[in-house]
C-alpha cells in the first residue's frame, strides 16, 4: 500500500485503503457468480438465484471478518449479507436495500451481533422497511463469555458462534419453516452457544495504518473482540495446550454443557493463525472434552470470523439436540461453507 | 452566498474533520480506533452535498442528519444522525434563530440520542457532555442572557462533562467491555459533541 507519492504506508496487498470493500464485493462476485450477486450501488451481496418463496436471513456487520458475513450467502445459509466499513456497522440504508433486494415475501430474519452500532443500524433498518409492510424479526447473537453479561454493559459481543446461527436458522428456512419457527431455531442456538478467544498479535485497520493494541514479546490478550477492543487481560504465552484449556474453562464455567451432553466444536482462526496451529489446539480441545464426557458431534476448524490479519484463534460451543443436529447436518452450499 | 447554517454545518465539519486523528486516537483507547475516520467521512460527505445556498434551518439539519446517517456507521451514525435529524424538527421552515429555539433544539437532540442510545447520563457517553451543556444553556437563557453568552456557558458545562468522562467506567458501547479500565479516559463521543459544541460558539460570536 503506498500513497500519492508512490512511498510505501502499508507492507500490505491493498491498492487503496477506502477502496477495499468495494473490490473485495466486486471481486468475490466476480470469484463466484453462481452463488452470488450484488445489489446495485449497495455493498451488499445476495443470492443469484433470488430467495422467493422463503424466509430470508440477513446478516452484515463491519467488514474485516471475511469471510463472514458475504462468503455464507447461498443455498442453506444466508440469502442477503451487507458489508459495512472496515469494522463499521453498516448504515440503515445499507441494511434496507438488502431488505428490500432479499425478500421473498416470507418474511425476513436480521442476525445481528451484539454491538451497539449494529443493533442500532439494523433496528433502524427494521423500522424502515416495517413501515413498508416487511415482516421482520430480528435475534442478536452474543457468544462471547470474555465479556460479563450484566445490566450494567452493553452485554457480551457476538463473536464466531454466529456462523452456528447461520447454519441452523439458514437449514430451518431452507427446509420451508416460516418466520417465527426460523426465529425459535436461532435463538436455540444463541441459547446454546459459547465462545470465547485469545490473541497473540493485534490486527491493523488499514486507514489507521497501525495495530489496534500493543503486546510485549512475551505476551498475549485473552478475551479481546474481534476489532482488536482490548480484552480481559494479558498474560505471558502459554501452550497451546494450556491456552485451549484456559479458554475452555470459561466456557465450561456457563455450566451449560455437561458430561454426557452432544456438542459442535469450532476452532475459528481470526485471520493470521497457520491451520496447524488451529489444528494443534483443535486436539487440546477433543482431548479436554472426552475428559469432560462430552461428546463432540462436528467439528470445525478454520477461519470462519476472522480479525483482519489478527494472529489467535477463538473456540466455540453449540450444545446439541437432534434439532439442530440434523440443522447443522443439512446441505449448505456457499462460497465458504460448504456440507455436502 | 452560502447560507448562514450552512456556514455553521461548514465549520462544525471542519473541526470534525480537523480532529480526526484525536478523536480516532481517543476511540483507541477505550474503543474501537474509529471515531474520527468514520466522522470525518460522515462530515465530507455533508459538506459535499448540503446545498449552499438553502437556508431552512430544517431542511438543512434533516440532510446533515440522514447524509451522517448513511455515511458514518458504527454507533455514532444513527447518534449523531438522530441528533441532527431531531434538531431539524422544532427548526422547520425558520431561517432564524432565538436563544429560546436553542432551548427547544437540546431538548429535541438529547431525547433523539437517549432513545436511540437507551443511555443515561453518567455512563460515559456524549449526553455526559450534552445534558450539562442543555443545564447551562437553559439556566443562563432563562437568566435573559444572550445567545453567545448561553452557549459559552454551555461549552464550559460540556468541557467540565468530558472532563468527568475520565474519572467513570463505560456501560454503554464498546468501552463496556473494558469496565473498570476505561477510567482515567475521557470519552470520544462526549469530546466530538463537544467540539461541535464549540464550533456552534465560535459560529455565533463571530456573527
Amino acid at each position: 500500500m503506498h500513497n500519492e507519492k508512490g512511498e510505501l504506508t502499508l507492507k500490505k496487498l491493498i491498492n487503496n485503503p477506502e477502496n477495499i470493500v468495494d473490490e473485495m464485493l466486486e471481486s468475490m462476485v466476480a470469484a463466484h457468480p453462481e452463488y452470488v450477486k450484488r445489489v446495485e450501488g449497495a455493498d451488499v451481496l445476495v443470492r443469484a438465484g433470488g430467495s422467493a418463496g422463503k424466509v430470508v436471513l440477513i446478516s452484515g456487520g463491519g467488514s474485516g471478518h471475511e469471510p463472514a458475513h458475504g462468503g455464507y450467502v447461498g443455498k442453506g445459509m444466508l440469502d442477503a449479507a451487507v458489508a459495512g466499513a472496515m469494522f463499521t456497522s453498516p448504515t440503515p440504508d445499507q441494511v434496507y436495500e438488502a431488505i428490500k433486494a432479499a425478500d421473498g415475501g416470507k418474511g425476513v430474519l436480521l442476525i445481528i451481533k451484539n454491538y451497539t452500532g449494529d443493533v442500532m443500524n439494523f433496528e433502524m433498518a427494521a423500522d424502515m422497511a416495517a413501515d413498508e409492510g416487511v415482516q421482520v424479526e430480528q435475534v442478536v447473537v452474543n457468544d462471547d463469555v470474555a465479556v460479563e453479561n450484566s445490566t450494567w454493559t452493553t452485554g457480551r459481543r457476538g463473536i464466531a458462534g454466529t456462523i452456528f446461527v447461520h447454519k441452523c436458522a439458514g437449514a430451518a428456512a431452507e427446509a420451508g419453516k416460516d418466520l417465527a419457527a426460523v426465529k425459535a431455531v436461532a435463538e436455540k442456538v444463541i441459547a446454546n452457544v459459547r465462545s470465547m478467544g485469545m490473541a497473540v498479535a493485534p490486527c491493523t485497520v488499514p486507514s489507521a495504518g497501525k495495530p489496534s493494541f500493543e503486546l510485549a514479546e512475551d505476551e498475549v490478550e485473552i478475551g479481546m473482540g474481534i476489532h482488536g477492543e482490548p480484552g480481559t487481560h494479558r498474560e505471558k504465552i502459554r501452550s497451546a495446550e494450556g491456552t485451549t484449556n484456559h479458554l475452555l474453562d470459561k466456557i465450561l464455567a456457563e455450566g451449560i454443557y455437561k458430561k454426557g451432553d452432544k456438542v459442535a466444536v469450532m476452532v475459528n482462526g481470526l485471520g493470521g493463525t497457520p491451520l496447524q496451529e488451529l489444528y494443534v489446539c483443535n486436539l487440546a480441545v477433543t482431548k479436554r472434552l472426552a475428559a469432560e464426557g462430552i461428546t463432540i458431534a462436528k467439528t470445525l476448524v478454520g477461519n470462519y470470523m476472522t480479525s483482519i490479519d489478527m494472529e489467535g484463534y477463538s473456540v466455540s460451543l453449540l450444545k446439541l439436540d437432534d434439532e439442530l443436529e440434523g440443522y447443522l447436518n443439512a446441505t449448505a452450499d456457499t462460497p465458504a461453507f460448504k456440507e455436502l | 452566498m452560502a447560507s448562514k447554517i450552512y456556514q455553521c454545518v461548514e465549520q462544525i465539519g471542519n473541526a470534525i474533520i480537523e480532529n480526526k486523528d484525536f478523536l480516532t486516537d481517543l476511540d483507541r483507547e477505550i474503543g474501537d480506533a474509529d471515531h474520527g475516520v468514520n466522522m470525518a467521512r460522515g462530515f465530507t460527505e455533508v459538506l459535499a452535498v448540503l446545498p449552499q445556498e438553502e437556508a431552512d434551518l430544517g431542511v438543512v439539519l434533516k440532510k446533515v442528519g440522514m447524509t451522517l446517517l448513511s455515511k458514518v456507521g458504527g454507533a455514532s451514525g444513527p447518534l449523531y444522525g438522530t441528533a441532527y435529524m431531531k434538531a431539524a424538527v422544532p427548526l422547520a421552515g425558520k431561517t432564524s434563530l432565538t436563544v429560546a429555539d436553542g432551548k427547544a433544539v437540546f431538548e429535541a437532540v438529547i431525547g433523539g440520542i437517549q432513545m436511540r442510545g437507551k443511555a443515561t447520563r453518567g455512563e460515559k457517553t456524549m449526553l455526559d457532555a450534552l445534558i450539562p451543556a442543555q443545564e447551562a444553556y437553559v439556566a443562563a437563557a432563562d437568566a435573559g442572557a444572550d445567545a453567545a453568552t448561553c452557549l459559552e456557558k454551555a461549552c464550559e458545562a460540556a468541557r467540565e462533562g468530558v472532563e468527568y468522562t475520565k474519572t467513570i467506567a463505560a456501560t454503554k458501547g464498546r468501552a463496556s467491555y473494558l469496565g473498570e479500565r476505561s477510567i482515567g479516559h475521557q470519552d470520544p463521543g462526549a469530546t466530538s459533541a463537544t467540539i461541535t459544541l464549540e464550533s456552534i460558539r465560535d459560529f455565533v460570536k463571530g456573527m
